[in-house]
């Protein structure tokens, strides 16, 4: 098999990123300001996804240490990904009889947890790279298809689910091959909770030293 | 997330999987063939097959994993590649056959032109020029033929050393052995190399793939629903069979799916 080249040479890549880092202390005042009648569409969805690949891409190059690597997945999730609405769904049921304080909590836990489990399958893809392929509607959200070429691996489809529903273009869900990571993360919260005889609160704490 | 499964197709220890799945099969008939095609599932055997997961794990923390951290270490990786690639083109008549029994003319082709050019220039397959040349594997198998046939997925099943699968799956696995063209070709000697080369690729697998593998059976909350619901899931997205969970918005319910 061909070792896949990198296309984006670094230092665009990090160029890029300074930008991005720049403008991403903008985009919270932006996520205030009423949307108005602008609503996503499939080339806005395709952008938003170009942009996470392209920091994705850059990070799994960048030959930096695992445990910086992991902080920079954290940051492009939390930026990208629309963390509330996953972790509420991957709580499921038992999110109906959480507080707010409570939801906030898991949420903040929730985020650490899942990036950090991400990001280390993440690591699997360095010197691959990931190439956004098209998007389309379904239903109430858009499907943003890419293709992971991984080294040694055939490549395989990565599609991400894109919304403006939480007021911001984001995205809320991950799907490799047909496995989705709302329903994984579903399963794993819900078996997690189940161990701690559906305690919250336990769960929250101990989900900040997992993934 | 995974971009392979916890027990890839690849992977299956076929000579063993068709004494156990035929048994399994025999047993599973009795029950209700609903094919769940959203994001559920049919597992009435669930106790029996929590308890064969447990042995599966078992064997893979005391024979698989250790075996493959020895022979990931022993053996350089263009030889563990070389012997993967080789185990994998004996898949391939097997494909073509399938591809054909589907009526899938295209594929077969492909798979048939990969097997003549990695048998010839690829050196009896140990090399994979194939791939270069843009002839990728179009992997199938029985059970996809049965779906194409109309078959429904069945219950869900996790055999003893295959791991998870369904009804039709398992089936399909154990009609797979005897039909493989490679196995009415070859007599003995031969067919005890090929189970070897087999063998060793399944190793080589368990440990390029340790990372996966060992997040989703030693660091899952629940291995069992994990392996369960990445199985159904991926399979479901390689018959192009999944629908419902793939079009969820959480947005609209969010404690649903």
């Amino acid at each position: 098999m061909t070792p896949m080249k990198i296309p984006m040479a670094s230092n665009s890549g990090l160029t890029r990123r300074r930008m991005l880092a720049v403008l991403a202390g903008g985009m919270g005042f932006a996520a205030l300001a009423p949307r108005g009648a602008l609503a996503l569409n499939t080339a806005e969805a395709r952008a938003l996804i170009d942009r996470a690949v392209g920091e994705i891409n850059s990070v799994i190059n960048s030959g930096m240490s695992e445990t910086r690597m992991y902080a920079e997945f954290e940051k492009i999730f939390a930026r990208y990904a629309d963390v509330a609405i996953i972790a509420r769904s991957a709580l499921g049921p038992a999110a109906r009889q959480a507080s707010p304080a409570q939801m906030a909590a898991f949420t903040a836990s929730f985020q650490t947890y899942i990036s950090r489990k991400y990001g280390r399958r993440f690591r699997e893809f360095i010197g691959g790279r990931i190439e956004v392929t098209g998007a389309r509607q379904v239903k109430t959200f858009y499907e943003v298809t890419s293709i992971a070429y991984l080294r040694g691996e055939a490549p395989f489809e990565v599609r991400f689910h894109v919304s403006d529903r939480s007021g911001r273009d984001l995205f809320f869900n991950i799907i490799i091959e047909g496995v989705n990571m709302l329903a994984t993360e579903r399963t794993e919260i819900g078996a997690l909770l189940d161990a701690r005889r559906g305690n919250l609160d336990r769960l929250t704490a101990d989900l900040r030293s997992m993934g | 997330m995974t971009p392979s499964l916890p027990f890839p197709r690849e992977t299956r220890p076929r000579a063993l999987a068709a004494v156990l799945a035929s048994a399994l099969a025999l047993s599973a008939c009795g029950a209700a063939d609903v094919a769940s095609r959203d994001a559920g599932f049919n597992d009435p055997y669930e106790a029996r097959n929590r308890a064969v997961h447990s042995f599966n794990k078992g064997v893979d923390r005391v024979v698989l994993r250790p075996a493959s951290q020895v022979y990931g270490r022993a053996v350089p990786g263009p030889v563990r590649g070389g012997i993967g690639n080789f185990a994998g083109n004996l898949g391939l008549p097997a494909a073509v056959l399938n591809n054909l029994l589907q009526g899938r003319i295209e594929p077969a082709g492909q798979n048939g032109f990969r097997f003549l050019v990695n048998s010839t220039f690829g050196l009896g397959g140990f090399l994979d020029p194939a791939t270069d040349m843009g002839l990728t594997e179009r992997s199938t198998d029985f059970g996809e033929t049965l779906h194409v046939w109309g078959v429904g997925e069945g219950v869900y099943l996790e055999s003893p050393l295959r791991g998870p699968s369904t009804l039709r799956d398992s089936v399909g696995a154990v009609v797979d052995i005897f039909i493989d063209p490679v196995g009415a070709a070859l007599d003995s000697p031969e067919t005890e190399y090929v189970l070897g080369a087999r063998a060793l690729s399944l190793v080589g697998d368990r440990y390029r793939y340790s990372d996966t593998v060992d997040s989703i059976l030693y660091e899952s909350a629940d291995s069992y629903a994990q392996a369960r619901l990445m199985y159904l899931q991926n399979r479901r997205f390689e018959l192009g069979t999944a629908a419902e969970s793939d079009s969820y918005d959480p947005y609209e319910d969010p404690y649903g799916q």
